[in-house]
């Protein structure tokens, strides 16, 4: 503690540093009412209130996009499997399986430690998205993997079969938690969109897993997966008009600059895919595949577009700042009244 | 009297936080952090409050922290920021010195090289030189603790949040995570630092080098209830010559982030020293996104089973 031995004895308990008179000068006082001056300059020259993420963005709104391919492709496989659709469940098992691989080797890839990976098993954390996510990944791989090698190598059907219909149900999971990972973080854009990122995310994982489908499966089994183009391109752009609508200022990261090009392509990449799907992705393959490869991309834009404007909304300190300004207006206000 | 305060906090925060059944309440801790954290029996919350009306900018809590933590030099550059060359808190700054300097007047400061008296009084030509000595905030509900996948992050028994080197994976996620961007990557180590309010010498009853250093009693280290004492009673004083200016921040244990360890007496917005005005710890919504993610992935299978149902052949 700060009563240090260093004190002399006379000088015992007495802190003349600390009641020090700052400011106050010989001159009288001043009014215990008067209004602290306007000045300018709301922040510290420029540099952002929060720490802006340390992720690389290749790495991580890599996987944003291929976790939730994965995710969808699990469930059409899944579906499918139930639905007999052999093809479109195999191709899809594929797919899913091809994107977990690229999701595990982004996450790894961008731990300061990655031989440390194992250290996110050591404990159980509901608190933590990135927790619950590994676990979420590590009984979702297994199974996914399980259910493609089965298929492929056509051996244990039956458990293949349920392997592949686990997978599905934990593959919606997997392609909606990474919108809580993303939004408990104090990154204006991503924490304020708490509310509408997790349906964003779940409709762009589902144009995303349809979209491959379409291309990947021959067109006699593939009707489903348009229709869940249409649906989950639907989503995406429904929440992310509630998503603009929400976030107020910081909104103006969706628009600008890298984020705000991203983002455009990627609306009318989904718009496209999502009327291909209903039009010319009906009459055939061809069409279909089109289709599918404007959702793809739309996705994955979407979610590097996100990325960026999270990134852009942390490095510029108004972001931080006025909306906990208006907020603090606000219960004012409403202390107030 | 400060033992008196600690049993009647701690017997009030207890039973509240069992009473509401909020399992993230518990896990987040309530006046007590080091309890709610698990610790059966701990030495009171210990913590700083940084008075920055005594500040004088001299940096020594910058060179101690780094001499006795043995933190890796931060960069040898020219900000132009008046004398901040170290910018901002981060993996290698575990204290930071900020200097505001602007032509506003403070109180009834008299600069020594003022062209001439001002017969207003109020404002013309005035000059102010804000130094803070800013720190990690160890706060009660601590968005980087809360967020920590492997569990490097966790609460001493002074209720103080450190991260164990020996754990940490170099995830990042509380980087961003923190409200008040303390926490950053050592990108040549991979690992995430910051202060730890020398938790090392806590330990042998001593206080951080950076409290023990500081020539002017700027930054006090003690037990967190007698600081919020000692820190209304100084601001009660600053009011009383004048310095109307004089505002805690981080002392409100009904702030957003339970009110922080080490809190602070500025003399002006906190957003002009870097500081957020108002943070709220992110996992307060956690709650709230995880029912969300728990309805978009039952929509996600709902409208998926739709599909192949719509497409029966």
């Amino acid at each position: 503690m700060s009563e240090a031995e260093v004190t002399r004895e006379g000088l015992k308990g007495v802190r003349p540093g600390r009641e020090a008179r700052t400011f106050s000068g010989e001159g009288g006082r001043r009014r215990r009412d008067a209004p602290a001056r306007d000045h300018p300059g709301s922040s510290y020259y420029g540099q952002p209130v929060i720490n802006p993420p340390v992720w690389a963005e290749l790495d991580i709104a890599g996987y944003l996009f291929a976790g939730g391919l994965a995710g969808s492709s699990s469930i059409l496989a899944a579906g499918a499997e139930l639905s007999g659709r052999p093809r479109l469940a195999r191709r899809s098992k594929l797919g899913a399986g091809a994107a977990l691989g690229v999701s595990l080797v982004a996450l790894i890839h961008d731990l300061g430690r990655p031989g440390r990976f194992l250290n996110m098993l050591r404990v159980f954390k509901p608190t933590s998205p990135m927790n619950v996510g590994s676990w979420l990944l590590g009984a979702y791989g297994p199974l996914m993997a399980g259910a493609a090698a089965s298929d492929v190598l056509g051996v244990a059907p039956r458990a293949g079969r349920v392997a592949a219909a686990g997978a599905g149900v934990l593959g919606a999971g997997v392609a909606s938690y990474t919108a809580a990972l993303i939004a408990d973080t104090a990154v204006p854009a991503w924490h304020d969109g708490y509310r509408e990122l997790p349906f964003l995310f779940a409709g762009s994982a589902a144009a995303a897993g349809s979209g491959l489908a379409m291309i990947a499966a021959p067109h006699a089994e593939s009707t489903p997966a348009r229709h869940m183009a249409l649906l989950g391109a639907a989503a995406e752009l429904g929440a992310e008009q509630l998503l603009e609508r929400r976030l107020g200022i910081v909104a103006e990261t969706l628009h600008e600059g890298t984020a705000g090009r991203r983002l455009k392509a990627a609306k009318a990449l989904t718009v496209a895919g999502g009327l291909g799907a209903a039009t010319i992705g009906r009459r055939g393959r061809l069409g279909a595949a089109l289709s599918g490869a404007c959702l793809l991309a739309g996705s994955a834009l979407t979610r590097f577009g996100l990325f960026a404007a999270g990134m852009a909304s942390a490095q510029d300190p108004r972001y931080t700042v006025q909306p906990q300004r208006e907020r603090l207006a606000r219960e004012a206000d409403a202390d107030s009244h | 009297m400060s033992s008196g305060a600690d049993g009647s906090a701690n017997g009030k925060a207890s039973p509240a936080v069992s009473d509401s059944g909020d399992v993230l309440g518990v896990l987040l801790g309530g006046a007590d952090p080091a309890g709610s954290a698990g610790w059966q029996e701990h030495p009171p919350r210990m913590g700083f409050f940084t008075d920055t009306s005594l500040c004088i900018g001299c940096k020594a809590c910058e060179v101690a922290c780094k001499e006795w933590n043995q933190v890796p030099e931060d960069g040898l550059n020219w900000t132009g920021h008046s004398h901040d060359n170290s910018e901002r808190l981060g993996a290698d700054t575990w204290r930071h010195v900020a200097f505001v300097e602007q032509r506003v007047k403070v109180g009834n400061h008299e600069p020594n090289f003022q062209r001439a008296p001002s017969a207003g009084g109020e404002g013309e030509d005035g000059f102010r030189w804000l130094m803070a000595s800013d720190v990690c905030k160890h706060c009660t509900h601590a968005a980087c603790l809360d967020v920590c996948p492997t569990g490097a992050i966790f609460r001493t028994e002074f209720g103080t949040v450190v991260v164990q080197a020996d754990v940490c994976n170099g995830c990042g996620y509380c980087v961003p995570a923190c409200p008040y961007g303390v926490l950053d990557k050592r990108e040549e180590d991979g690992r995430i630092f910051k202060c730890t309010l020398c938790y090392d010498r806590l330990g042998v009853g001593q206080e951080p080098a950076c409290a023990k250093a500081c020539p002017t009693d700027s930054i006090q280290f003690g037990e967190v209830d007698e600081l919020r004492e000692r820190a209304a009673g100084r601001v009660e004083q600053l009011h009383e010559v004048g310095v109307v200016e004089a505002r805690l921040y981080g002392h409100d244990p009904d702030d957003g982030v339970g009110g922080d360890g080490a809190f602070f007496l500025l003399l002006d917005e906190p957003e002009v020293y870097g500081l957020p005005p108002d943070p709220i710890v992110t996992t307060r919504d956690l709650p709230e996104m995880w029912k969300r993610v728990g309805i978009a992935a039952g929509g996600l299978l709902a409208g998926a089973a739709a599909c192949f149902a719509g497409a029966r052949r």
